[in-house]
């Protein structure tokens, strides 16, 4: 069915090599709209999580009877009949659950990232292999929009976790900081979003370049032996 | 023979015909979803309503079924409505007990506050609650008891056994401006238009007494 190693490439792919939010740069809107905080960014890609599997699952099984000159189309039909069938299960069985993660799912449609990865790996891969790449697309999306909206949270208003009191009713938000800091509104509104964002590229980007370097520096001794 | 090359036309109708059974198949999925789910949803809703319709009148207070038991209010600058709204009539036995209408804040601090309440046959207030609003986090919010300070007594609270009949409209405001409620510094144009909105409503159902309680 799926090899392992084909399986490891899915997942280094989703979490981090073609990271949806850091490298790709995908799905910006809800991005922005929604790591104000930690639990809000979270909630947000586990819902993301499970359209994109069903989306990916769903194209994947039909891509052989999609004709190419229309596959847009088709697949944005698919995937808006997807999420809203999801929306409406969700309401209906899931309530408790939904009244946490329901705003999150129409939020879905503004988000790009589904129909890429539908586009770019499901459209060309068998079902199974397409349901991986598409959880593993949304992992890499909920670490880096969870680590965001913590980094929003903590700096601009002095918290972790707030909210996670509407999810788990038993829990209380953590005040890291003393309860006076005035806070940053500057990293809770949007070009905070921006800014933070960078700087994560920034930090990815300058881990690969070490990462490369280093793979330089052991493989250059056999050649240069000899010349300090 | 050889098999003919198809035509741009031909191409065209085969692509839309494949279009559409796509089309037919995913809306017949979506309203097989929508057609199971919905009493599902139309319970839930109805069960929000009366959660909602809990906080402001008690549950012992009335034996009919409130939610089928409605009458129409049409839009009414009273109750700052653009819209006709339903209003439920709570009665015990045959007789009418309270009414529980919405209203509309218009001049909340950003935007519209809207609200639920409970008026007895009396012309007291039984209960207010804020169903939507947008004012300033930590501190217009106050209006609703779940981030208000003060759990014993929220704010909303204090509208409670207050009559339209028995007050005026200067005792009607918040202390800043002479009247007898109650606010928060830092936050008076949010209380002054819920305020308002509550003294307008009451003044409604005063107005409309015979018409809103007659029975069907």
């Amino acid at each position: 069915m799926i090899e392992r190693d084909e399986f490891r490439t899915i997942v280094h792919n989703g979490i981090w090599k073609q990271n949806t939010s850091l490298i790709q740069i995908l799905g910006l809107c809800p991005l922005l709209a929604v790591t104000t905080n930690m639990v809000n960014g979270v909630m947000l890609s586990l819902a993301t999580i499970l359209v994109m599997a069903l989306s990916n699952f769903a194209v994947a099984s039909l891509r052989n009877f999609i004709p190419h000159e229309i596959r847009i189309p088709v697949f944005i039909l698919i995937v808006a009949a997807l999420v809203t069938v999801v929306d409406l299960l969700f309401n209906a069985n899931l309530h408790e659950l939904y009244l946490v993660l329901g705003i999150f799912i129409p939020l879905i449609v503004t988000n790009c990232i589904v129909l890429a990865r539908v586009e770019a790996f499901a459209a060309k891969n068998p079902p199974l292999q397409a349901t991986f790449d598409g959880i593993f697309m949304g992992v890499g999306m909920l670490w880096t929009l969870a680590v965001l909206g913590g980094l929003r949270e903590f700096i601009g208003a002095g918290t972790l976790f707030s909210g996670i009191d509407l999810v788990f009713p038993n829990l209380q938000p953590l005040q890291v900081l003393p309860a006076d800091y005035p806070g940053l509104l500057l990293a809770i509104l949007p070009p905070g979003a921006f800014i933070l964002l960078g700087c994560m590229i920034a930090w990815k980007n300058w881990v690969e370049a070490r990462a490369a370097r280093r793979q330089q520096r052991t493989a250059v001794p056999v050649a240069a032996g000899g010349c300090h | 023979m050889k098999k003919k090359e198809p035509t741009a036309v031909t191409m065209a109708a085969r692509t839309a015909a494949i279009l559409f059974v796509f089309v037919i198949i995913f809306t017949g999925v979506l309203s097989g979803a929508y057609l199971w789910t919905k009493p599902a949803l139309e319970a839930s809703a109805a069960e929000e309503k009366m959660k909602l319709i809990d906080e402001v009148l008690p549950r012992s207070a009335y034996d009919n079924e409130l939610l089928k038991d409605t009458v129409t209010l049409p839009a009414s600058p009273l109750l700052g409505t653009d819209e006709p709204t339903t209003a439920y009539r709570a009665r015990k036995g045959t007789q009418p007990v309270a009414l529980v209408l919405e209203a509309v804040a218009p001049d909340g601090y950003s935007g519209k506050i809207r609200l639920i309440l409970a008026v007895n046959l009396d012309g007291s207030i039984a209960g207010v609650r804020v169903t939507q609003h947008r004012e300033t986090p930590g501190l217009g919010d106050y209006i609703e008891p779940k981030k208000d300070r003060n759990k014993e007594r929220p704010w909303i609270t204090q509208f409670n056994g207050h009559a339209y009949a028995a007050t005026t409209d200067k005792e009607w405001k918040v202390k800043k401006d002479g009247g007898q409620f109650d606010f928060m510094a830092g936050a008076t144009v949010t209380p002054r238009a819920v305020i308002k909105a509550v003294r307008k409503a009451t003044k409604y159902v005063a107005e409309n007494h015979e018409a809103l309680h007659a029975s069907k």
